[in-house]
């Protein structure tokens, strides 16, 4: 059933960044995860993936990422002229801060460059400016477990960005912060996607989060994740604190809950 | 046998209970018994050659020092040879079964089985077909390469999937996986393995050391031991026993103040209750 899982890349838009064709994950135990999925994402957006728990959000990040391949259908993920490796264009975080607590600060942010046997004088380079991008210059040769929650995950995407990837992918990264820590990783998030010009494409279940963030909004449907609806948040960039707290915001998030609640509705565990 | 590598180094006190407590009682509980020991044997006139005193026992220990501390050399060179083969084999073993699911599937059974079988039963036929010293040592190899073996398999199966897929996202090569990843994540299993095997290989060295005196050869504390039976030299035996207690004691003590260490950055394990 695997056909032309790598193929010519479809014929898309010039500035895509990532184009999903078609695409289904049907798991060994006979599960349907995803699909048939189609998906769009330029060059520089920022898009959110909505949808239930077990919906197949995290699945289709994956298939992106190339950790697991789709079942059928093509995902592209376009080449980026000033990346020299090819494997670097993708940062990812997860859902945990997934870091390696037997090490620094500085050690867990440099795997990336350690894994590419970059040279070691440009790795503290990358490595303290990524720190710097997340504000934790001074929390380079703490262990993991001295920091807390915000941090680990600040760490986190400190080390999804020092590769300089222009495809950012995010698993629900925030959903175990509290929501002081969160707003705050939200208001910078997008700070640094404004500077750093990138795509990121960030899975989430929270509407307030995926309104407030990003440029498209795509509600999924339950297991299996199809997309159901497209919303687009047009508002004064950049946003801020001001953004969160207005009418127009209250209306995006109305309109979005709207389009999820078929999802839960037809999700029987609920 | 599971494989439980995850002991405490030190068992917090509760909260309440003075420390110095938990050191007093345990004191106080020896040398009440010694006391209790030394007295029905002076009130009953006990025979030393049925059950000596533990004054006469201390006095044995130094007058026959230059004979127990030889043994007591004998014994430890053959625990440490032992437990040094069975950590590297053990460890070694589980990288290759990590690595090759179809080496583990062939080969785990008999780990399992050399595991099972009491090694006082193989000792007397490994006597019969290797050279004493050889056979001694293999015999504590045996006992301490299983918990080595099982906990490094463990712990290098319980590495966080998330970690293993960023390894993958980031094209890790399969050394670089394991020399950054699956090995630090394994270290907290294996050092609980080689706390276990220390204690399992001085253990494997008695046994055998049993088994070859009784064969009428042999030097080690064990066969002084055995020995001191035959010739009815019971202070003696008591002598070289508690050599072997304490010997036990300090092999564990040091292979857990190893681990800590290794691991007080880290693991929960060697960290305070309040941290």
């Amino acid at each position: 059933m695997v056909d032309s899982v790598f193929s010519d890349l479809p014929s898309a838009a010039p500035d895509a960044a990532v184009t999903l064709d078609g695409v289904t994950k049907i798991y060994d135990s006979g599960v349907m995860a995803v699909g048939p999925l189609d998906l769009d994402v330029a060059r520089g957006e920022f898009i959110s993936l909505l949808g239930p728990s077990g919906c197949g959000k995290s699945t289709v990040l994956r298939l992106i990422a190339g950790l697991a391949a789709p079942t059928s259908g093509s995902i592209a993920v376009a080449q980026s002229a000033g990346v020299s490796r090819p494997d670097h264009r993708i940062g990812f975080v997860f859902q945990e801060p997934t870091l390696m607590p037997w090490t620094s600060v500085r050690e867990n942010v440099g795997l990336p460059l350690k894994l590419a046997h970059r040279p070691a004088a440009e790795a503290q380079t990358k490595i303290d400016a990524a720190l710097a991008q997340v504000g934790l210059s001074d929390f380079a040769e703490r262990f993991p477990r001295e920091l807390s929650g915000g941090m680990k995950m600040r760490v986190s995407l400190a080390r999804a960005l020092v590769t300089s990837p222009d495809i950012l992918l995010m698993d629900e990264p925030f959903a175990a912060l509290d929501e002081i820590t969160r707003f705050r990783l939200n208001n910078d998030l997008l700070e640094l996607w404004r500077s750093l010009r990138m795509t990121v494409i960030f899975v989430t279940h929270s509407v307030f989060e995926s309104v407030y963030l990003s440029q498209r909004v795509l509600v999924m449907t339950a297991r299996p994740g199809r997309l159901s609806a497209e919303i687009r948040v047009e508002t004064e960039e950049p946003r801020g604190e001001a953004f969160r707290t207005s009418i127009a915001y209250a209306d995006y998030c109305r309109r979005v809950s709207d389009a999820l609640a078929p999802a839960y509705a037809g999700a029987s565990a609920l | 046998m599971s494989a439980s590598g995850q002991q405490k180094i030190s068992v917090p006190a509760r909260p309440g209970t003075r420390p110095a407590l938990s050191l007093v009682l345990p004191v106080l509980v020896l040398a009440a018994g010694l006391g209790v020991w030394e007295l029905v044997v002076q009130l009953n006139a006990i025979p030393p050659y049925v059950l000596p005193g533990p004054v006469l026992v201390l006095q044995t220990l130094f007058s026959d020092w230059d004979v127990l501390s030889q043994s007591l050399l004998t014994t430890l060179i053959t625990t440490a040879e032992g437990f040094v083969a069975a950590a590297l084999g053990g460890i070694a073993l589980a990288l290759v079964f990590n690595q090759s699911k179809w080496l583990e599937y062939a080969l785990f059974p008999y780990a399992i089985v050399l595991q099972v079988t009491p090694v006082i039963a193989i000792a007397p036929l490994l006597l019969i077909y290797l050279p004493q010293q050889t056979a001694v040592v293999v015999c504590a190899w045996i006992v301490g390469f299983f918990p080595v073996l099982s906990n490094t398999a463990l712990g290098l199966n319980s590495v966080d999937r998330n970690l293993l897929g960023l390894f993958q996202l980031y094209r890790a090569s399969k050394l670089q996986t394991l020399r950054y990843l699956k090995l630090p994540a394994a270290l907290p299993y294996i050092l609980g393995g080689l706390r276990i095997a220390g204690g399992l290989s001085l253990i494997g060295a008695v046994v055998a050391e049993i088994a070859a005196g009784s064969a009428g050869a042999g030097s080690g504390l064990a066969y002084r031991i055995a020995e001191s039976g035959y010739r009815l030299n019971i202070p003696r035996m008591f002598a070289a026993l508690l050599l072997l207690s304490v010997a036990g004691i300090v092999i564990y003590a040091v292979l857990a103040l190893f681990s800590y260490l290794v691991l007080r950055r880290w693991h929960e394990s060697a960290l305070g209750k309040d941290t």
